[in-house]
């Protein structure tokens, strides 16, 4: 067992852990945190998408231990004071999201590649979006929120 | 009361859905837990055929954390068989299906040994203690070899790898051939494909072991049906098991089934009198989830030289895997009738044969038997056209049904209730740019580009609905099609509808809401929807080929209807006023001629709760149930047109535009149907360039993760552009038909048809999917060689 201290969406945990534990399965069977789900073993579909200390990791890909001493923020921590993210209202209202599987992992991507590009192309929300995986939406709608999002990013900030 | 007159049906409601799955509080069956729940793992043969001469679990179970294991010998006695609900002809070979093998595995996955323990880790190490000796046999992985007298067998004791042979002769087809100026065959491929649902399935079971109960909760798209055949199977009394699909994220219909791992941890869970929890990793999942398509289709086709079409054939060997599952042998016969299409002809042969291999079961796969039909017959109309020079949607429209014509029974023998095949087809054209694509098109043929430029063409239809019973029953289907809804108003007015549908991703709570809303004349936010649970929802048959609106949303608005008419008995009770005289609008009932008189539905609700002031007789509440068993099928159609640029240097193929003008009726939600459209346009692309299981030549998965099964990504796919005309269904009171799978069926005909379109001038005339760069190059190289 291993000591790991870790800060998960605003709140801090100290937790002794199997060197081996995935980042995902800490943050899910140890934390509680289920709003971030597991879609495959390859870190392939990007649904369990997180930061960590300001980018993006697959947490199936990541141990807990790596986590010693950082900050992760999921899904569940986007909101800020009951305010829903620009991303995810963009989501909301762009029908950006079906089934909602890949819906956690693909949030945390886009708000990853809108801090990188806060002015993208289409092609760039596309390419920027490369590793998370949607089964339902054909990515048309996502694409649309991420512009929409970035949209209203920019007009905030002006 | 309401004031909004705006109906709600037509609306473009944002989804009620959303809320909890962009903030991430979802209930996924994997985030389920529960004091002393243990974990599920499954040993899987990694070998496609093979005697089992020894599992030995002992050591397994010496291992820390471990609670248990078991090799199939040691669950035979409870374990049952696996059940098909479809045997679609009446000499069908049914092999035994136990969900842990005992004697023999018969595809690389097949389970072979379990072992509970405390956490998923201790089980997952446990695994790697258990001894197994296998004698290895020949796999079956052919579906043409198969069938040879001396094929090596995956039902040793059935004495053949026939699973069944199904002929349906539709007027004389040799006599039209022999009418007939051009014959044209082809042999297509439907590669297998990998539903690939982003969420992997798990099952949760918690027992009350004393008193005999049993609460599974799992990632499916049948809660009733699963609770039926989980009781038969198991022999738990069904009023003592209460199943449950909590968030279910997407199914295509890998979830309509009734899977090993459900009855496992059923049993397991009553045999140890703990919770039990399974979730599949999804290199587990890729071999052990069904999948879906695999059929060598030989297709005839025959007509004038003018292009009248006489006849069609169709001869398929369609791929069962090793065993029977849920449907397996109805998926085929699903696409039975609709070779045909939008066409008329004088003659129709359809023949199927099902086929056991060494490989993963197949089943349900968005589509179902529909897209291979349309792929086939659009396909060989594009090959038809090109053979007598005509242009190939000239030579559709030669063909169809015209508008006038409705109601069609076709040479198949399914009457279409509606269709416009013009008013979709001359939308797209405008859309598509059709014209200007083809003058472009010809002028790289001349310049001999590099680039080449292709244009396809997919003028579908499909029959969705399941269905009606008795046509059920006629095809030998285990069960009904009908589907219930209740909706009960509440004292204070809000109205909670019961809905028998079980959806996993298509906004059943936005759109049932819709309705009832619509109908009952309550605000959209009062109305709550109910499904996925057996105790909620007690009745119902579930989600899958695209009958949920019009079978299950008609039934709510018929149990809508019945909660207004009692409203009405109750309203004209307590205004003094006959009922014929009362008009219902916007939620309220008045009094024809004396408009300010008026009773909300709302208040009604209150009355009937106090029962205070009731019509003698009269039962307490406000409320109806309706069970919806439709006469026939939903027929969507649609044009769908792609146009491709090839490279025919590397074979890459890029989409470079896309246009669908779908038909689907009276529409309840236009953000969830161009939602439906493009994720099933995202599919069907994916089968045409993309996806493929791959089995080497000693029947490993060699596509067994999503590392080298290729779902698309962004990148991969283009923008879509949709439309939709408005044909009203006859068939239902909304006039509504179903979208969830419309967009798979018709598009892989309409990329594949432009990719051949494109290198055509260069002799290509077929290219298997999925038409990857490779297999695109080397179809150019070949006709390059021919044409020498």
């Amino acid at each position: 067992m291993t000591r790991i201290s870790v800060k998960v969406d605003g709140t801090g945990y100290e937790d002794d852990v199997e060197p081996r534990l995935l980042l995902i399965h800490y943050l899910r069977d140890h934390l509680g945190r289920t709003g971030t789900p597991v879609g495959c073993d390859t870190g392939n579909c990007g649904a369990c998408t997180v930061d960590l200390d300001g980018s993006t990791v697959k947490s199936c890909s990541v141990l807990a231990v790596q986590a010693d001493g950082g900050e992760v923020t999921t899904v569940q921590g986007l909101a800020e004071n009951g305010e829903l993210h620009p991303l995810q209202k963009a989501f909301h209202d762009q029908h950006a999201l079906q089934c909602g599987y890949c819906t956690p992992g693909m949030l945390m991507a886009a708000r990853d590649l809108l801090a990188e590009n806060p002015h993208p192309t289409p092609e760039d929300v596309r390419h920027g979006l490369e590793g998370n995986l949607c089964r339902c939406t054909g990515y048309q709608n996502i694409v649309k929120a991420v512009l929409a999002a970035a949209g209203e990013q920019r007009e905030a900030t002006s | 009361m309401t004031t909004s007159s705006e109906p709600e049906i037509g609306r473009a409601r944002l989804r009620k859905e959303d809320a909890r799955l962009i903030t991430g509080q979802t209930n996924w069956t994997d985030n389920i837990t529960a004091p002393g729940l243990l974990h599920l793992a499954i040993l899987r043969s990694p070998m496609a055929h093979a005697r089992l001469d020894r599992v030995d679990v002992a050591a397994a179970r010496e291992r820390p954390g471990v609670i248990a294991a078991f090799s199939g010998a040691d669950l035979a006695a409870e374990q049952g068989s696996l059940p098909c609900a479809w045997p679609v002809t009446e000499d069908i070979v049914l092999p035994d299906h136990p969900p842990v093998a005992v004697d023999e595995v018969r595809y690389a996955g097949d389970p072979v040994a379990v072992v509970v323990a405390r956490d998923a880790y201790a089980a997952a190490d446990a695994l790697e203690a258990i001894e197994v000796d296998y004698t290895p046999l020949d796999p079956v992985l052919d579906l043409e070899a198969a069938l040879a007298d001396d094929s090596p067998l995956v039902h040793a004791d059935k004495d053949t790898n026939r699973c069944f042979s199904y002929h349906q002769p539709c007027g004389d087809y040799e006599a039209a051939k022999a009418r007939a100026d051009v014959v044209l065959h082809r042999r297509y491929h439907q590669q297998r494909l990998i539903p690939s649902a982003m969420e992997p399935r798990s099952v949760v079971v918690l027992p009350v072991a004393a008193a005999g109960e049993y609460t599974l909760y799992s990632a499916t798209q049948i809660p009733h049906i699963l609770r039926v055949m989980l009781a038969v199977t198991t022999g738990i009394p069904e009023h003592k098991l209460r199943v449950i699909a909590p968030d279910v994220g997407g199914g295509f219909g890998s979830k309509l089934q009734v899977y090993g791992e459900e009855v496992l941890a059923l049993i397991l869970a009553k045999r140890l009198g703990r919770p039990v929890k399974w979730t599949e990793t999804r290199s587990e999942g890729n071999l052990a989830t069904h999948h879906g398509r695999g059929q060598i289709q030989d297709i005839e086709i025959a007509a004038t030289r003018d292009g009248t079409l006489l006849g069609l054939k169709a001869d398929l060997l369609a791929d069962m895997g090793a065993y029977l599952m849920l449907l397996t042998p109805s998926i085929p016969i699903l696409g039975a009738t609709m070779f045909p299409a939008i066409y008329k002809m004088d003659a129709y042969d359809f023949r199927c044969t099902g086929v056991f291999t060494t490989q993963t079961p197949t089943d349900a796969y968005r589509g179902a038997g529909r897209p291979e039909a349309t792929y086939a017959i659009e396909r060989i109309m594009d090959d038809l056209a090109a053979e007598l020079g005509r242009d190939p949607l000239e030579l559709r429209r030669h063909n169809w049904i015209k508008h006038e014509e409705f109601p069609y029974t076709t040479v198949a023998g399914m009457t279409y209730d509606s269709g416009n095949y013009e008013a979709a087809t001359d939308r797209a054209q405008v859309l598509f740019g059709y014209d200007e694509l083809v003058a472009e098109r010809a002028k790289r043929n001349e310049q001999g580009d590099i680039f080449r430029l292709g244009i396809g063409i997919s003028t579908y239809t499909e029959m969705c609905g399941l269905a009606p019973s008795r046509w059920l029953r006629d095809m030998r289907s285990g069960a009904g099609g009908w589907e219930a809804a209740s909706i009960r108003m509440l004292p204070t007015g809000k109205a909670e509808v019961i809905t028998g549908t079980s959806p996993h991703g298509q906004g059943h709570a936005t759109a049932w809401s819709q309705i009832a809303a619509d109908v009952l004349g309550i605000p959209f936010e009062d109305v709550e929807v109910l499904h996925g649970d057996t105790k909620l929802a007690p009745v119902g048959l579930d989600t899958y080929g695209s009958r949920s609106l019009v079978v299950g949303g008609t039934a709510v608005y018929e149990a809508a209807q019945k909660v207004v008419a009692k409203a009405r008995q109750v309203a004209a009770h307590l205004m003094e006023a006959n009922e014929a005289d009362l008009e219902f609008s916007n939620g309220a009932f008045t009094v024809q001629g004396s408009p300010e008189a008026q009773k909300s539905i709302q208040e009604v609700a209150f009355a009937a709760f106090t029962s205070h002031h009731l019509p003698d007789g009269m039962q307490p509440t406000l409320s109806a149930e309706h069970v919806t068993d439709p006469d026939t099928f939903s027929f969507p159609h649609g044009t769908h047109l792609c146009a491709v640029e090839v490279d025919t240097e590397t074979g890459a193929v890029k989409i470079r535009s896309y246009v669908c003008v779908d038909d689907i009726g009276k529409v309840v939600n236009p953000l969830i149907v161009e939602g439906q459209v493009h994720g099933g346009l995202a599919q069907g692309i994916a089968q045409a360039l993309y996806e493929e299981a791959v089995y080497d030549e000693d029947g490993n998965l060699t596509s067994g993760t999503l590392a080298d099964y290729l779902v698309p990504g962004a990148p991969d796919l283009p923008e879509f552009v949709t439309d939709r005309t408005e044909t009203p269904a006859t068939s239902n009171p909304m006039g509504v038909k179903g979208v969830g799978e419309a967009g798979t069926i018709a598009s892989t005909p309409a990329v594949v048809n432009a990719v051949v379109d494109a290198l055509r001038p260069l002799g290509v005339t077929e290219i298997r999917m999925p038409c990857t760069p490779e297999r695109v190059w080397r179809a150019i190289q070949e006709a390059k060689e021919a044409s020498r």
